[in-house]
């Protein structure tokens, strides 16, 4: 009664077959797990293709922000479009990434409601799969959102100083900033109650991580109390990082305070997320 | 381990018994739970359940809506913490082990669990990827399932085309790409059509033929009869009886007799003529015009009809009933200082 299934006593020969004598692991090894985290982002994937309306957030919205943004407030910033750009895409690149994360906890959220994932925990598989798969999917949105946004940049009159490097060096820590983010996102997910609660919390927390940093204006134009808070608002960094990537193809101590930043919300996110998410279903 | 005599209502009096009855001797348990107990705020939803499942045999857990068989059933799958008691599936604790059983069952809810964006064969190709089977084999497996539960035509459209029976069909399928030595059905038939329902039954058979250990559960006697070789009857989080379904219907009588007189007034001299046939007190109808009397043999009815021609008392009408599981309720709750586990006869053991 206590014997496990592997090592229990079969007398009867027609048992040899029994499907319980089968060997079970005690826990998923990293292999499997690794199967698992990207056969759920194929999921993900296969589903986002045949959802194209789940692209808008990044395609539509980096168009939309790059014109407005750039037309309207470029002479009054900075003199001229021209002179804003180098400011403002790097600014709207770590916005749209940070967006579409917010869609990571919202699609979370809806999924975890679903029939399938009632499915996904009765599997034997690793508890940070039906996580880290479609996180994984993701990358690609982020890709996306950066890639829309430079090119319509470019169109704009954008001329990135860093150089081929330089900006592929940018896309490559916008993309680390979204999916560092969205574990944030991805916890609040598996906290609320609807997805359209997800949607309100973290619209309320991305709002002022986006526009109360140096993303679009000059720091040295705020109010003291203002600037003290972009300083030590970690998307300041990330803007710093991208600027002086895709403008100079500098590799500053901003970048790695950037990527520090990203290490440091992935590694605290990514337990409370897997674990609010167990205890959750 | 299993407590010995203990005198609670439908409560085994021991797992060991029990094998001999239902299993060949060498069988080992698949489930084993005791004391199983699960709390929503105030709400026992199950309440001190005590349940052995054999090896190879298909368990009918019966009871209405709101039981709490879905409960136990979450509990026993390791999808809900259990509160307190404890379960085993082949062995392992449910509580310590979760990975290891699910390793070993197979889980059929009530709503369809698979992925609405996928294609049938793309379901079943992910589940046997995240199961650990390779990209060929999830394939190759998967085709077979498909064509075993008549679903190859509709392989490559997106399930929202489904219709309810192909939902459900897929959805056991999908559970059953490694061959699980447990497989839990949660209502497998609830909500489908006479046909579908029928086929269904065809293919939970062919599962247990298979070698699979089945536990189900079910709103409906008739199913718990047609597939169960034992039924536990669990009614608000509590097991009130179990046997096989030949124990249990001959405590409840096999089916009753319901006739409407053709003239209210004829009522009570019907009713006595069917007191005098049968050994069961018959039930006036609320509205007067017509009783029902629970027969210990089907030849009863021609008797009692006879009986009601003989005596030139006219009938509007007459059936004969299964018995229905309002009907099991009423005679397993309304005596319950005299329910006695039907296995539990001195003559079983």
């Amino acid at each position: 009664m206590t014997a496990t299934v592997t090592s229990a006593p079969v007398t009867n020969p027609t048992t040899t077959s029994r499907p319980a004598a089968r060997s079970v692991q005690a826990s998923v090894s990293i292999r499997d797990a690794l199967t698992q985290i990207t056969t759920l982002a194929w999921r993900a994937l296969v589903k986002m293709r045949r959802n194209p309306e789940q692209l808008v957030d990044v395609t539509a919205m980096p168009i939309l922000f790059t014109t407005m943004f750039g037309f309207m407030f470029g002479g009054a910033i900075s003199g001229s479009l021209a002179r804003y750009l180098p400011t403002l895409i790097p600014g709207i690149i770590a916005m749209t990434t940070i967006t579409s994360c917010v869609a990571a906890g919202v699609q979370l959220r809806e999924d975890m409601d679903k029939g399938v994932f009632d499915r996904f925990r009765s599997l034997p598989i690793a508890r940070i799969a039906p996580l880290a798969g479609p996180m994984m999917a993701d990358l690609a949105r982020y890709a996306v959102a950066v890639s829309v946004t430079l090119i319509v940049g470019v169109l704009m009159g954008y001329r990135p100083g860093g150089g081929v490097l330089g900006v592929a060096a940018g896309m490559v820590l916008a993309v680390i900033t979204g999916w560092s983010l969205a574990w944030i996102f991805l916890w609040i997910g598996t906290k609320a109650k609807s997805a359209g609660a997800v949607q309100g919390m973290s619209m309320t927390l991305m709002f002022p991580l986006v526009f109360l940093s140096n993303a679009f204006v000059p720091v040295s134009t705020l109010p003291g109390w203002l600037r003290a808070v972009t300083r030590v608002n970690p998307v300041s960094y990330v803007v710093s990082a991208l600027r002086d990537l895709m403008n100079h193809g500098a590799l500053t101590a901003q970048v790695g305070w950037a990527l520090l930043g990203c290490a440091a919300v992935a590694a605290m996110f990514i337990p409370l997320a897997v674990r609010s998410y167990s205890r959750r279903v | 381990m299993p407590t010995e005599g203990e005198t609670p209502l439908g409560r085994p009096e021991s797992s060991s018994r029990q094998a001999q009855r239902a299993c060949p001797p060498t069988a080992h348990p698949a489930v084993e739970a005791r004391g199983l107990t699960k709390t929503f705020g105030t709400n026992l939803a199950v309440n001190d359940i005590d349940l052995t499942v054999m090896e190879g045999e298909i368990f009918g857990v019966l009871g209405p809506n709101g039981a709490g068989k879905t409960t136990m059933l979450n509990m026993l799958a390791t999808l809900l913490p259990i509160d307190s008691g404890e379960a085993r599936i082949f062995g392992h604790d449910v509580r310590s082990e979760g990975h290891a059983v699910r390793q070993l069952i197979g889980v059929t809810g009530q709503y369809a669990s698979v992925d609405e964006n996928l294609t049938a064969r793309e379901n079943l190709w992910m589940f046997g990827r995240l199961q650990g089977l390779s990209s060929k084999s999830a394939h190759s497996i998967g085709d077979d399932l498909l064509a075993q539960f008549d679903l190859t035509e509709g392989a490559h459209r997106p399930i929202s085309q489904f219709s309810g029976g192909m939902r459900r069909r897929l959805d056991l399928a999908a559970s059953l790409l490694t061959r699980p030595a447990l497989i839990f059905l949660d209502e497998p038939t609830t909500g489908l059509d006479p046909w579908n329902r029928s086929q269904m039954w065809g293919t939970i058979r062919n599962l247990a033929a298979q070698g699979s250990t089945i536990m189900l559960t079910t709103q409906y006697l008739d199913e718990a009869d047609a597939l169960a070789g034992r039924i536990a009857v669990i009614d608000r989080g509590r097991k009130i009886a179990e046997g096989t379904p030949g124990e249990l219907k001959a405590q409840i009588g096999t089916s009753s007799l319901r006739v409407q007189m053709a003239e209210g007034a004829d009522t009570a001299k019907a009713v006595a003529l069917a007191a005098d046939l049968t050994s069961d007190t018959p039930i006036v109808s609320p509205a007067g015009s017509g009783f029902s009397v629970k027969l210990s043999d089907a030849n009863q009815a021609a008797d009692v009809l006879i009986a009601l021609r003989n005596h030139r008392l006219g009938i509007a009408n007459a059936t004969v009933e299964q018995p229905s599981l309002d009907e099991v309720f009423m005679t397993l709750t309304g005596h319950t200082s005299e329910t006695r586990l039907p296995g539990a006869k001195a003559s079983e053991s």
